[in-house]
């Protein structure tokens, strides 16, 4: 049965109301960013539908990995033995070309170089908003994340953490049109901006004078100035250069190292940590 | 029966775990606008019960659990639904297939709003793969309408 008389406010005053409302939330939100600390609530508060909507996935993965084939684990195996041989190989070098770097950086005086926390976490779901890169992945505030934290995985840097709630956090991939990051080019320095263009394997590299020493090939390591990601690991690789002296700048674009859409482990780095503490960490931390 | 008194709550939560579920990137273009359809069924069919007021909640949880900034899809949602809402008595006499195209218009309404809001705060630009939830949903609207009338029938909703 429906009322002749409806309660409350007239339609349009609640439209006025909510509009109203909206508008104010977006230009607090967006312009001002006074929700970060309410949103670890917010975002805890539906995570329940995130679990959720990722369960068919889930379950999706478990039966298939229930399903593979004996040949193809023994496959698996067999490669990862030997991915796993030739890495510890490479990892005896390291600790040697460690200690000597280390020698070498005490001889001038610099700063000795600590290792950093890291973390393995999983992806949980790609966000289907068209208009931004995010993906959200399984750690969260009770794991130690916190906004802005450096997110990698096994090729290269991907992005930042943009949002933490309890349990899971969101991370703003480097392909997002909002997103930027400091870079070096890896054979002589050169120090560059990376900003995203919203497609996912493409980067631009705005304000690059004509002069620049840059070539189709470089890579791109993070540079560390922005005090977000850390020192050295690998950003992109230059794919065009484009010199048209009638602009103000060239235009160069990169590809991302990290394959951005294919995602499935990702590692979270704690940037500069003090040194001394990296033992302190939860069991499925990693130490190298 | 208990399970009466939460029919709308579970619906939309239904199309609010749709909206978000993870989908290869191809099926992901084509994703209808769920939670837009479910509500505007239920505003459609009990209008005292469901309006701006409901659209302005779901549109703001939308919001957190796509990362938006609070208030966008709030934004958009209100507007849709005050539509509806304002223009029911029309809209219920229409056959389904209308109503499935009024749909399709208020879908685009709706992606149009947020794109405009989006492109106000950051610089996204116009594609015209944002579009294409306006057809699947069009092409949805005759299943879910059916859908639902049954369930709100045999529940005896009002």
């Amino acid at each position: 049965m429906n009322p002749i008389f409806t309660s409350g406010p007239s339609l349009q005053h609640r439209l006025a109301l909510a509009l109203l409302l909206s508008v104010a939330l977006i230009v607090l939100d967006h312009k001002f960013n006074s929700f970060s600390s309410t949103r670890v609530y917010l975002n805890s508060l539906v995570s329940p539908l995130q679990y959720l909507a990722n369960l068919p996935g889930e379950m999706l993965n478990a039966s298939a990995a229930r399903l593979a084939s004996h040949q193809r684990l023994l496959d698996d195996n067999a490669k990862l033995t030997l991915q796993a041989t030739l890495m510890s190989e490479q990892l005896q070098r390291m600790t040697f070309l460690q200690a000597e770097n280390e020698r070498l950086r005490r001889l001038l005086n610099s700063p000795v170089k600590t290792n950093t926390r890291k973390v393995v976490a999983e992806l949980m779901a790609v966000d289907n908003n068209p208009y931004s890169h995010q993906v959200v992945i399984n750690k969260g505030a009770l794991n130690g994340v916190y906004e802005g934290q450096a997110v990698l995985d096994e090729n290269g840097i991907v992005g930042q953490i943009m949002q933490v709630s309890s349990t899971n956090s969101r991370v703003l991939l480097i392909a997002d049109v909002t997103h930027a990051i400091p870079v070096r080019v890896a054979r002589n320095n050169v120090r560059l901006v990376v900003s995203g263009t919203g497609s996912l394997d493409e980067l631009d590299i705005q304000h690059v004078p004509h002069s620049t020493d840059l070539q189709v090939g470089d890579m791109l390591l993070s540079s560390g100035l922005g005090k977000v990601f850390p020192e050295g690991y690998p950003v992109a690789t230059v794919t065009t250069i484009v010199r048209d002296e009638t602009r103000p700048f060239a235009q160069v674009k990169a590809k991302p190292i990290a394959q951005l859409d294919r995602l499935k482990y990702l590692l979270l780095l704690w940037f500069e940590e003090t040194p001394g503490t990296t033992s302190e960490s939860p069991e499925e931390s990693v130490n190298p | 029966m208990i399970f009466k008194h939460y029919t709308i709550a579970l619906s939309i939560i239904c199309a609010l775990v749709l909206q978000i579920m993870p989908m290869p990137g191809f099926v992901d273009l084509y994703r209808p606008d769920w939670v837009l359809l479910v509500l505007s069924y239920w505003t459609l069919a009990l209008p005292h019960r469901v309006n701006v007021g409901l659209a302005f909640i779901v549109g703001l949880t939308l919001d957190i659990l796509l990362g938006t900034s609070l208030g966008e899809h709030s934004f958009a949602m209100c507007l849709s639904i005050y539509v509806l809402a304002a223009n029911y008595q029309r809209l219920r006499n229409y056959s389904v297939w209308q109503q499935a195209m009024v749909m399709g218009i208020m879908s685009a309404f709706y992606n149009l709003i947020l794109f405009w809001l989006q492109h106000m705060l950051t610089d996204v630009y116009f594609l015209f793969t944002y579009m294409w939830p306006v057809l699947s949903s069009m092409l949805l609207w005759p299943w879910l309408f059916w859908l639902l009338r049954k369930l709100r029938r045999q529940l005896r909703i009002n």
